[in-house]
């Protein structure tokens, strides 16, 4: 499979932020188009296109408008989710910094579909601080041109986006985290139902959209929904960015039709691990996805093979692991991060994960203990499906898929008090830690 | 960032010393405006608000907190509950430059424990803390979303990709 230039044709332009490179290339083209369909024909091309999120759930986009309430008394809202903050995930981020109008002009389209005239944020992460003001000094460029603003092309459209800065929270990448965040609260995520996208944002309905996920709508309405699903299989369709990182010789972000297999997209376009080494294991959706083993990884990309492997695509940050990493420092790594951005509400997720870390970092130092491979499923048994996100599945899904397959390595540990001689420890185990 | 946060969490310098006003700038104030017109709330102004009394004071101190409480209309306790959660806002001064080295899993399998180590060791530092001359802070911080060009290390605002050893031992001494 070749590598494709749709998500990414801009960005190796020169200047390819400004306005002017964007319209050269035919940009703001879909959202004249589509400002003179009805709101439900976008809608409805959108749903036939099959694109469905490319934020980690995979929910399908257009049956997500569909459940926005026509003329709900409080203002509708779309939010931009750029809160890209899952390690091994930076594929929005290129598209922020090197293609803002892309997603702008997705957001124009999406705000016409759902409602009259909603009110709409892009919730950018507050490290990305050169991408903030790429986003502003591109709004700047389109409300100047008329794109944002009163009356958009005389359709009687008014749209205008802020952009409103996250201050480091994992979990406000979650939607109704993410919701709590833009209305000034800790970020910490809401009961479902009610969903989002009946009472969201300032109890009005609210749409919460990956930005990769926005890029792709100005594709659909410029090119058809038939053109977005000859890429891909039946209802994982589309072009899409896949990021690849850790012991990796080329690691980056890669566009191709969605489903390559991992084993092409690591081995042949990315170049393989390291000369010396053997591949161990790929998380192949971000830190949350289950990993798999060398001999798993013949699968296609996407959203539903990879589900059926007991795994997911997730955001599509794919870490390839070599021979040289400790299963269980790494699984140490991920789980303190999940400790880390843990928000605190459930009690499941807020205590497991931090004992999940500190078992793992036990049986690093050498005191692990013969219960202690049985005691991390058990816990990871009680985390899962016991809080209100997804946060606590997710922190799960690297230590249950570790265990499982790469028992034999725990139990060295745990027997022998140290590493597998093939592998090296990435951190020093003396050094000062600081305290969470 | 965590391991910023004050000891204890009572203690008494966490109260606003009456004697220390604090008010914004004029063109912080301007800033201020604009940002209430962005949002429907008056709450949901606090982060943008938090962000840019940060800006003006390098972290948010307890008499900020009382400051960014009376201008929306919100108790110092909620504002505190805000700084807290977010690892952003800072709770104690930082120094000049803060040394940001990610350390999640692709940054990790790249060396980036390497880095923190040597920038702990080179500068005297406790993770965390900052060098008595107030001119550098060193933490390790969770993914930063840029795991292609792993390392990581982000200097207050910018991003430094690709980085080694060597490289962060010539970027130090231009960093006054």
């Amino acid at each position: 499979m070749d590598p494709i230039k749709i998500l990414t044709a801009n960005i190796d332009k020169p200047n390819s932020t400004s306005i002017e490179v964007y319209i050269d290339g035919g940009g703001y083209k879909a959202a004249e188009k589509a400002l003179k369909m009805k709101p439900d024909e976008i809608t409805q091309m959108v749903k036939d296109s099959e694109l469905r999120g490319r934020g980690g759930a995979g929910f399908p986009t257009g049956a997500k408008w569909g459940f926005v309430p026509k003329n709900a008394p409080k203002p509708t809202y779309l939010l931009c989710n750029a809160d890209e903050s899952e390690p091994g995930t930076f594929k929005d981020r290129v598209l922020i910094e090197k293609d803002p109008h892309l997603m702008i002009e997705g957001m124009i389209i999406t705000g016409f579909a759902i409602a009259s005239n909603p009110m709409a944020y892009i919730y950018i992460r507050g490290e990305f601080y050169y991408g903030a003001t790429v986003l502003e000094k591109a709004l700047a460029e389109a409300r100047q041109r008329g794109f944002l603003g009163k009356n958009i092309f005389g359709s009687g459209f008014d749209f205008d986006i802020t952009v409103a800065r996250g201050a480091g929270a994992y979990i406000c990448g979650e939607e109704t985290g993410l919701i709590e965040s833009i209305e000034g609260h800790r970020g910490q995520p809401r009961v479902k139902p009610p969903f989002p996208a009946v009472i969201g944002a300032f109890g009005g309905p609210t749409v919460v959209q990956n930005v990769e996920t926005l890029a792709c709508v100005p594709l659909i309405i410029n090119n058809g929904a038939e053109w977005f699903k000859s890429f891909g299989s039946p209802k994982n369709t589309g072009p899409k960015l896949y990021c690849v990182s850790g012991t990796v010789k080329k690691p980056g972000v890669y566009e191709f039709p969605m489903g390559i297999t991992i084993k092409e997209l690591v081995f042949e376009h990315c170049g393989g691990v390291p000369d010396g080494r053997k591949l161990k294991a790929v998380i192949p959706g971000g830190a949350s996805a289950p990993m798999l083993t060398p001999d798993e990884i013949d699968i296609p990309l996407n959203f539903d093979a990879l589900m059926k492997a007991g795994s997911m695509l997730g955001s599509a940050g794919i870490i390839v692991l070599d021979d040289s990493v400790c299963i269980v420092d790494a699984v140490w790594r991920l789980s303190k991060f999940f400790a880390h951005e843990s928000c605190g509400q459930c009690t499941p997720c807020r205590e497991g994960t931090h004992w999940l870390e500190s078992i793992l970092d036990r049986l690093e130092r050498g005191g692990g203990r013969p219960e202690d491979a049985d005691l991390l499923l058990d816990m990871s048994d009680n985390i899962g499906g016991k809080s209100l996100c997804a946060l606590g599945d997710a922190a799960i899904g690297p230590v249950i898929s570790s265990v499982k397959k790469f028992r034999s390595e725990y139990m060295h540990h745990i027997e022998q008090k140290s590493c597998l001689p093939e592998t090296r420890r990435y951190r020093r185990l003396d050094a000062p830690v600081a305290a969470h | 960032m965590a391991d910023l946060q004050p000891d204890n969490p009572y203690a008494p310098d966490r109260f606003p010393d009456p004697n220390k006003h604090v008010d914004f700038p004029l063109d912080a104030k301007q800033k201020f405006e604009s940002i209430l017109t962005r949002y429907p709330t008056r709450e949901a102004a606090l982060l943008p608000t938090l962000h840019l009394a940060q800006e003006v004071w390098g972290w948010i101190s307890p008499e900020v907190v009382h400051y960014v409480g009376s201008l929306l209309d919100l108790s110092p306790a909620t504002v505190f509950g805000v700084v807290s959660f977010y690892n952003m806002y800072y709770q104690k001064p930082v120094g000049r430059y803060h040394l940001q080295v990610c350390t999640n899993l692709s940054c990790m399998v790249n060396r980036a424990y390497d880095i923190y180590d040597h920038l702990c060791e080179k500068l005297d530092v406790e993770p965390g803390h900052t060098t008595p001359d107030g001119r550098y802070t060193v933490s390790e911080v969770e993914c930063l979303g840029s795991c292609g060009t792993a390392p990581v290390v982000q200097i207050n605002n910018d991003y430094h990709e690709n980085m080694n050893i060597e490289k962060m031992d010539q970027l130090l001494p231009r960093l006054k």
